[in-house]
């Protein structure tokens, strides 16, 4: 996401770093021998990604990532942030894997907050894998190369005849490991991408196999595994800090004489205001530093505070989405015209339309927002759980107004992200206070801080609208989404959603309908809008996947096939001829790579709906909905067999499909798809943040609550379409949530009869 | 002074004896593997054994279990082979990882007191621990694995 600001000079431009550093170190006119893996190494064509219009843009150079011990230890960089999405696993297993190399002798470390020299870090947009997996495949297969080639020279043979397997150069009955070859190997010339034998798909050990454990696991149930909170350093302090309860507001006046009476309080510090748009600056207010975090509570709860809120204090998100609503009916800017829409309807037979509408949400990662800083003279360390380290580092940079240069940013584990680790505004809160405090200085959020304070997901009404003919088909389709824009956080507010909103299912709703008008209403926000896993695509699923169950009951027709109806034979989008916008956002990616391809989204429907048994009969009270969403470049279907029993919704089976491309770790596809399911009857069921009078009414899991262990989607498949490496791999993190939440209503409206148009939709009907 | 054996080496707590277990175990006894997740006993995610039950660390003052034997995550198991902990592993359960260890201390103090525990059971057991990844059902297959092997 954050590129796509950057692109609009939102946010400062990182380094360019011209790739003429890398040639510069191989030396002009360096030749590489070109030698042969086994017996069948071959070329794969590369193919250009968004990637490489990232900011700083991705690095391929073995010397970067890795380094070989003496003893054979392989160390990979994993330089995107673990939240969760088995990243830090999955991106070193592929450079391991066409390296040779013995995943049991593999150490990973991680990257500090460094795009000039790692590429971009931005973790989020599930990019890690679909930007990376061919920089990784270089990565190891250049080393393979190069081993090869220091055995050769070692042995005096020619390179070609030394066959490179499992941590170890052989030839004849000579063996070399790589321990032993490292220096020379490591000296050598890095080949290029076409100088390289790549391992053929059959050949790979770990790749596309899902065998391989996380490399966190033992740390992780051990305890041993060290997130945000868990870095200690020497004459650390510890804050919390009381902020502004309505985004814009600040301090009048605090009196900290009680709290500076609890014993451990160190100090109480007012911090600078920040007036929207404040990009991730922090939002100001009161914090206490103490030396342990307890005091530091128990002291935050004895200051007095004034309050002034500004200019969102009469913000309240009840009458704001029933003016949402009304603004949805009536024709919006108009994005998209395929056809004649106008004429459509006003020829129609008859035309039938549907709001649907989505709350605020808010991330609420287990590990709510904490950062230890130590800001000296000499620099400024930082510790931190961030999806994006070198935003922080220069966030950080600019708030203290010093050189980036000398600030680390040293990645932990995320205890969960989903877009609020992005912004790093609590980073930057810890820092303040270490410079102010004088000593390294741990920033702890509460949970009611991480509720209160957060990036919210926006809030939106979809208004759908058909023009049917005599014979019941769908002869124009009219989609007004209205939502308060992240673009709000960032500049001035315009009122309207921007491309990269408006790509996520908005322009891009895939069915084959002659008349299309997309348009956007107005809506200003009065909040933090950020990005939540999936974004906006959360509620344009839920609206189309929705309106695609409703508009099958109008006209007496079975999910499935309105479904397929509507997607039509498979096509690949001709964005001109259907009308599309030029400047439409594919995920940041090349079309011609990653087109839109109708086939795909239908293949999932039935593969899901076909692995749930889609049609079978069901006792009452019970039955399978159906939604199918492409988000991140793939494609997922949902089948959700819904039961309700007392008024109670339940999920006892759920199918997942997703096609996203080739599949280099199914093993870590799956519990995504697996964590989407329950993320996605989260959505569905329960996640409602509301606003009165500018303030959040939720504080905890009391009143934000989650689906928990006493009723998730219970026995979840998940199809995982079966590609080549010439499909290109796909987003993962993110594109299972859309499709669960329509999916879910279209069954509980085929279980009661009730249709629920609101997300949240509540968990008893 | 409060004393108290933690992880079976007694330990001794000279600070404010009204700080929740969670801040001293974690801020003063060095023992991070317990984790902070709401602060209101609503999450699961601070889960320790007091005298073998699995409490909420952070409802628990430390004047609640002076003269009582406390267990963290990091002494569930001296090598970290608890049947819970390498349940865990076998099927890979975690994503982000962060409320794993509350969780693996809830479902080892269930089976403690319930080694045969039926699904429902271990559903009700484990529903105070919640996972925003969303690991339920690999969790829910760990803790039968643990119970009985398969």
């Amino acid at each position: 996401m954050l590129k796509y600001l950057e692109e609009l000079d939102l946010q400062p431009v990182g380094l360019a770093v011209s790739k003429l550093s890398r040639r510069a170190f191989l030396g002009t006119g360096a030749t590489f021998a070109l030698g042969v893996f086994a017996t069948r190494g071959e070329a794969f064509p590369k193919w250009p990604t968004g990637g490489e219009q990232m900011p700083n843009g991705l690095r391929d150079d073995p010397l970067i990532f890795v380094s070989i011990d003496p003893d054979g230890t392989v160390t990979l960089v994993a330089h995107r942030s673990e939240m969760g999405t088995g990243s830090r696993t999955s991106l070193p297993m592929v450079m391991a894997d066409e390296m040779e190399a013995d995943w049991s002798r593999v150490r990973i470390v991680q990257a500090e907050g460094d795009e000039p020299k790692y590429g971009n870090q931005d973790t989020d947009g599930s990019r890690s894998m679909r930007h990376h997996i061919q920089a990784a495949r270089k990565i190891g297969g250049s080393v393979r190369h190069m081993m090869q080639a220091a055995a050769g020279q070692e042995w005096g043979v020619p390179a070609e005849e030394v066959v490179v397997e499992n941590h170890a150069a052989r030839h004849g009955d000579k063996t070399l490991g790589f321990g032993e070859l490292a220096e020379v190997a490591m000296a050598l010339p890095v080949p290029q991408h076409d100088q390289i034998a790549y391992k053929s798909e059959d050949q790979f050990r770990y790749v596309g196999k899902g065998e391989v454990q996380i490399t966190d696991l033992h740390d992780i149930t051990t305890g041993k595994a060290v997130y945000g909170a868990d870095v200690t350093v020497d004459g650390m302090l510890y804050a919390v800090a009381a902020r502004p309860p309505v985004v814009g507001g600040k301090v009048l006046t605090f009196d900290a004489t009680e709290a500076m009476a609890v014993p451990g309080v160190i100090g109480v510090y007012e911090l600078p205001h920040s007036i929207p748009p404040a990009g991730f600056a922090p939002l100001g207010g009161v914090a206490v530093v103490a030396e342990n975090t307890w005091a530091a509570l128990q002291a935050r709860d004895r200051l007095k505070i004034d309050w002034e809120d500004g200019p969102h204090g009469g913000y309240s998100s009840g009458p704001f989405m029933e003016a949402m609503k009304a603004t949805a009916q009536d024709k919006g800017n108009v994005l998209r015209t395929r056809g004649e829409p106008a004429g459509a309807f006003s020829n129609a037979s008859r035309t039938f339309g549907q709001t649907y509408t989505q709350d605020h949400m808010a991330h609420i990662p287990m590990e709510p927002p904490v950062a230890l800083a130590s800001v000296t003279e000499n620099g400024v360390e930082i510790w931190a759980p961030v999806q994006s380290p070198y935003t922080t580092r220069t966030d950080v940079a600019k708030a203290l107004e010093v050189d980036p240069a000398n600030v680390r940013v040293n990645v932990t584990l995320l205890g969960g992200g989903f877009g609020r680790k992005s912004k790093a505004d609590f980073v930057t809160e810890a820092a303040l206070l270490s410079r102010e405090a004088g000593a390294p200085v741990r920033m702890q959020w509460t949970r009611e801080d991480d509720i209160r304070h957060c990036y919210y997901h926006t809030t939106s009404a979809e208004r759908i609208e058909v023009a049917l003919d005599d014979a019941g088909t769908v002869t124009g389709w009219r989609h007004n989404s209205v939502a308060p824009s992240i673009l709000s956080t960032f500049a001035p507010d315009g009122g309207h959603q921007f491309h990269i909103e408006s790509g996520m299912g908005h322009l891009d709703m895939p069915f084959d309908i002659a008349n299309v008008s997309i348009e956007n209403g107005e809506a200003f926000a009065h909040t933090r809008i950020g990005w939540f896993r999936s974004v906006s695509n959360i509620p344009r699923a839920w609206a189309i996947g929705s309106f695609v169950g409703d508009l099958a009951a109008e006209l007496g027709k079975d999910q499935r096939e309105m479904w397929l109806e509507l997607i039509g034979a498979p096509r690949t989008v001709d964005l001109a001829a259907e009308g599309y916008p030029e400047n439409f956002w594919n995920y940041g990616e090349p079309l011609a790579e990653f087109p839109i391809e109708t086939g795909r989204l239908a293949n999932v429907l039935n593969v899901a709906a076909d692995g749930i048994g889609y049609g079978k009969d069901l006792p009452d009270g019970e039955a399978i909905g159906l939604a199918v969403h492409r988000s991140f470049v793939s494609y997922v279907a949902c089948a959700a067999h819904v039961k309700v029993q007392d008024g109670k919704i339940s999920i006892p089976e759920m199918h997942l499909a997703i096609d996203c491309g080739y599949a280099a770790n199914p093993e870590r596809i799956r519990s995504q798809m697996e964590g989407a399911s329950v993320m996605g009857m989260t959505v569905a069921l329960n996640s409602s943040i509301t606003f009165e009078n500018g303030a959040v009414e939720q504080s905890n899991y009391n009143d934000y609550d989650v689906v928990r262990s006493d009723n998730f989607p219970g026995s979840v498949v998940t199809h995982i379409i079966d590609h080549p490496f010439s499909v290109h791999a796909t987003g993962v993190g993110e594109p299972g949530v859309p499709p669960v939440a329509p999916a879910i209503a279209n069954g509980l409206f085929l279980a009661t009869g009730q249709r629920k148009r609101a997300l949240p939709m509540g968990a008893n009907v | 002074m409060t004393k108290l054996m933690v992880n079976g080496v007694a330990r001794e707590f000279d600070g404010d004896d009204s700080m929740p277990l969670l801040w001293a175990l974690r801020d003063s006894l060095e023992l991070p593997g317990t984790k902070y997740g709401c602060g209101a006993g609503l999450c699961g995610a601070c889960t320790v054994h007091v005298d073998g039950k699995a409490v909420r660390a952070c409802q628990a003052s430390v004047s609640d279990v002076d003269g009582k034997s406390v267990t963290t995550i990091e002494g569930l198991d001296p090598e970290g082979e608890h049947r819970v902990q390498q349940a865990w592993r076998e099927l890979n359960v975690p994503q982000c990882g962060f409320c794993q260890t509350g969780q693996i201390m809830q479902a080892a103090a269930l089976l403690e007191e319930n080694p045969k525990p039926s699904d429902d059971e271990i559903l009700t057991a484990m529903a105070g621990n919640v996972c925003r990844c969303g690991c339920y059902q690999r969790i829910v297959q760990a803790v039968r694995l643990a119970s009985t092997g398969s």
